[in-house]
């Protein structure tokens, strides 16, 4: 293998001054959709005392949990020694360095008092998930560039892998903080698991990879470097075992739930329920996040660029719809405080079969924003440092015996 | 004020008669049989910390409460000020009836639901600045100082007992400050158990008794002379959600 | 804490401005009205540049170990400082005349104790407004058709 060669990307070109505007002009929104709820107060979302966690929230998860995946392909170079993998850890790194950032500003910008963020930083309970979770991500962007930095600087080099090692654990940390913000819940039917920290893991391989494939196709295309079929192929079955993992972390899930007599109003709810997380369930996450790209990948169709692109987009949008389910269904499921009883009135949403979300505007330009924001870091992130290899081509890649790496 | 309690008569407890006189000058009020006496004793001095010698609770007898009464809501929204907004979808509600029918019998049952005051409550578990806490005499509270709005109080409250203040408010009362962007829930009354000198009970269950329902006990779980506690040790009752083993300081009686 | 830091230095920029600018452009210096009785719970110079401190201070014990000592009370501040308006009630934290006003506006420190805090006795708060209980309003929806 040779050397691989990092440089900054030109970023001279209309197109990259259009992509940084159209992605700044996102942020921008984001932020004024921010400032109209915090204004206003949250009633003008559609987030109430029933479903407290709405839309923000699905793209701040999907983000954070991206994240943490996105950070995988650096690993799998480091940790587990596979040589191939270790020209594209320093995009991986700031890939997930730039989503997390991204949505823990959705995630701070939705709070009741946004303004108290400091509170946060240096008040702590730490029988709270929430509390680990504050350090978990504010240590993870710490670890993370510390591993840039390890990567990129030739006299740090001896510490690289160490550094690999160090993020990977963490990271792992990190999503099973992240799934136990729901694991925790006991009063809720839907989360109240052991299974959902494992679960998110393993969709963060998934998430984080699928996005990792569109932004790496899409930077050396649009910079015209050379891109191999051989790195690409080996990330895209790679993304097909990912995604296999999720369906059968989803499948136990369920299946557990089926099994507790207890558990049969949420599954049924979900599953064959009247409202919009069954067709979400089944078509979104299901068909769409999971079988459609598994056929894609593993078909013919796989040898296509243009179709791994399309089963990443569809692993995103189909994960998309998990976390939608996952939050907002489980939210939308009413609290059973009386078992064999059913409630005839209430004045608190109580005596609703279920409890209705229609998310605003401004909360899905809030979450557009954020991910807007995690992608502008990266095309910014790319233009002023070194971080993709000048080349992919299969030649300079394909591992051979003794094969290093230089900066 | 303070109401004298001249219909039932129960051992152990001291009888304050010195405070009745003011007390009267709400005609109507004072005189309705099982308003409750509050004895100094259990009064604490203002510059004393509360303890955990005590330990609030309330005790809820369904079969005296009535479908379709909602004065311990009027009373709890008139003490805390709680006022309708102009989005009523989002409004606060520390304190709600909920009537209840058994799928398998048809019987039903009417109950107010608030919060359940746990000895081990989620809210304070989850919460990430320690907003949420519980003092020593069990009464759980936000500290809206450092509620940061997060919400994820409400998400692990089993009893959907908390209100998240979604607008701008300007007319609360001076002893219930709640503001914009942050969790609140019932208090128990906390201004009335503190209030020096002379401990009051919440103003629902003030209300309930002066509907002449009886239907809530107020008092201190942790004195076995107290009322309540005379009561749950006589009679069966139940925490909602038992199975999460949260101790909850309110109980039922008939469900 | 924060505050006082907040309010030093916007006293040192204060004092600068005050040396640059022309005595015509200057905020007139606020004469917040007197509390009622004869003096406040501590000397005016101590409570002038302390408030804050004992506010916090209190405001942690009272909130979570139920001390409720009169002395410095916010509750007590707001019925000895109420300054009445024109309509001879008190003056709501909205009005530039409110005690806690004058000086806050004019020394650009922001407070928000009174988003959630009362800022006039509540007495006359309960006057003023006609008190809507909260309805039970319907809360039940439809299911569709098939389904409940």
């Amino acid at each position: 293998m040779k050397t691989t060669n990092y440089l900054e990307i030109e970023g001279r070109s209309a197109g990259y001054f259009g992509l940084l505007a159209l992605l700044g002009v996102l942020v921008l929104i984001g932020l004024g959709a921010a400032y109209y709820m915090e204004h206003n107060g949250h009633w003008v979302t559609g987030m109430d005392n029933e479903i407290v966690w709405g839309m923000p929230h699905v793209f701040a998860v999907f983000l954070i949990v991206a994240a943490s995946g996105a950070l995988n392909v650096a690993s799998i170079g480091t940790v587990f020694g596979k040589p191939m993998y270790k020209p594209l850890g320093r995009l991986s790194a700031l890939l997930a360095m730039a989503l997390l950032i991204g949505g823990l500003v959705i995630l701070v910008l939705d709070l009741g008092r946004p303004d108290r963020l400091i509170v946060a930083m240096t008040q702590y309970n730490f029988k709270s998930i929430f509390a680990w979770n504050i350090f978990l991500y504010t240590g993870f962007l710490a670890v993370t560039a510390i591993y840039i930095w390890m990567m990129m600087e030739r006299k740090m080099h001896r510490y690289y892998t160490r550094a690999g090692y160090v993020a990977f654990i963490w990271r792992l940390i990190l999503t099973t903080g992240t799934g136990s913000i729901f694991g925790f819940l006991v009063a809720r039917d839907a989360y109240d698991s052991a299974l959902l920290p494992p679960m998110f893991i393993i969709m963060s391989f998934a998430f984080g990879l699928a996005i990792f494939l569109l932004v790496s196709m899409a930077a050396y295309r649009w910079t015209r470097r050379p891109l191999g079929d051989a790195v690409l192929f080996r990330l895209k079955n790679l993304l097909g075992v990912f995604i296999a993992a999720v369906l059968y972390f989803v499948l136990v899930y369920h299946l557990t739930n089926l099994y507790i007599t207890g558990r049969h109003g949420i599954e049924k709810f979900i599953l064959a329920g009247p409202t919009v997380y069954t067709p979400l369930f089944w078509i979104g996450q299901i068909l769409m996040g999971g079988l459609l790209p598994l056929v894609i990948l593993y078909s013919g169709l796989g040898k296509s660029r243009a179709w791994i692109g399309i089963a990443s987009l569809l692993v995103i949008l189909g994960g998309f719809c998990q976390l939608y389910v996952i939050i907002i269904g489980g939210q939308a499921y009413p609290l059973q405080m009386f078992p064999g009883m059913e409630v005839i009135s209430s004045s608190f949403a109580d005596a609703q079969p279920y409890h209705p979300y229609t998310p605003s505007i401004y909360e899905f330009l809030l979450g557009i924003g954020g991910a807007a924001l995690s992608m502008l870091i990266v095309t910014i992130g790319i233009r002023v440092l070194r971080f993709l290899p000048t080349s992919l081509a299969d030649a300079d890649v394909v591992p051979q015996q003794g094969a290093g790496e230089a900066a | 004020m303070t109401e004298n309690d001249k219909s039932t008569p129960s051992p152990g407890r001291r009888k304050f008669l010195g405070t009745t006189a003011a007390a009267v000058a709400v005609a109507g009020f004072s005189v309705v049989s099982g308003v409750r006496l509050v004895s100094l004793a259990e009064a604490k001095p203002a510059d004393q910390p509360v303890s955990n010698k005590k330990r609030w609770g309330m005790l809820v007898d369904t079969s005296k409460c009535s479908s379709g009464c909602d004065a311990c809501v009027t009373a709890c929204n008139t003490e805390n000020g709680l006022y309708t907004t102009d989005h009523p979808k989002t409004d606060a509600q520390w304190i709600r009836k909920i009537d209840l029918r058994n799928k398998a019998t048809g019987w039903t049952v009417s109950l107010p639901m608030l919060c359940q005051h746990c000895a081990n409550p989620p809210c304070v578990d989850v919460c990430p600045t320690g907003a949420s806490f519980k003092r020593p005499d069990g009464i759980v509270l936000v500290d809206k100082h450092i509620c940061i709005g997060c919400r994820y109080c409400m998400m692990a409250c089993p009893y959907k007992a908390r209100s998240f203040i979604h607008e701008a408010l300007d007319q609360q009362v001076e002893y219930a400050p709640r503001g914009k962007g942050t969790v609140e829930s019932c208090t128990f009354c906390v201004q009335r158990v503190d209030e020096v000198g002379k401990r009051r009970d919440p103003a629902c269950v003030e209300a309930c008794n002066a509907e002449g329902h009886k239907a809530m006990y107020f008092g201190d779980l942790k004195d076995a002379n107290s009322e309540i506690s005379q009561q749950l040790k006589k009679y069966q009752s139940k925490e909602i959600r038992a199975d999460l083993n949260l101790d909850t300081g309110v109980r039922y009686r008939g469900i | 804490m924060k505050y006082s830091i907040v309010l030093k230095a916007l006293f040192v920029v204060a004092l600068f401005g005050s040396a640059t600018a022309g005595a015509e452009n200057r905020v007139p210096v606020p004469h917040p009205a007197a509390g009622k009785g004869e003096h406040c719970v501590l000397p005016t110079a101590e409570m002038r540049r302390n408030h804050m401190k004992y506010i916090l201070h209190q405001r942690k014990e009272t909130m979570h170990e139920g001390i409720r000592t009169p002395q410095f009370s916010l509750k007590g501040c707001i019925h000895c400082h109420a300054v009445q308006g024109d309509d001879g009630k008190p003056v709501s934290i909205k009005s530039p005349k409110h005690f806690c006003n004058s000086c806050h506006t004019y020394a650009a420190v922001h407070i928000d104790c009174f988003e959630c805090h009362a800022s006039t006795p509540t007495e006359t708060v309960e006057a003023k407004r006609l008190f809507q209980p909260i309805k039970l309003y319907d809360s039940k929806i439809e299911a569709p058709a098939g389904n409940k």
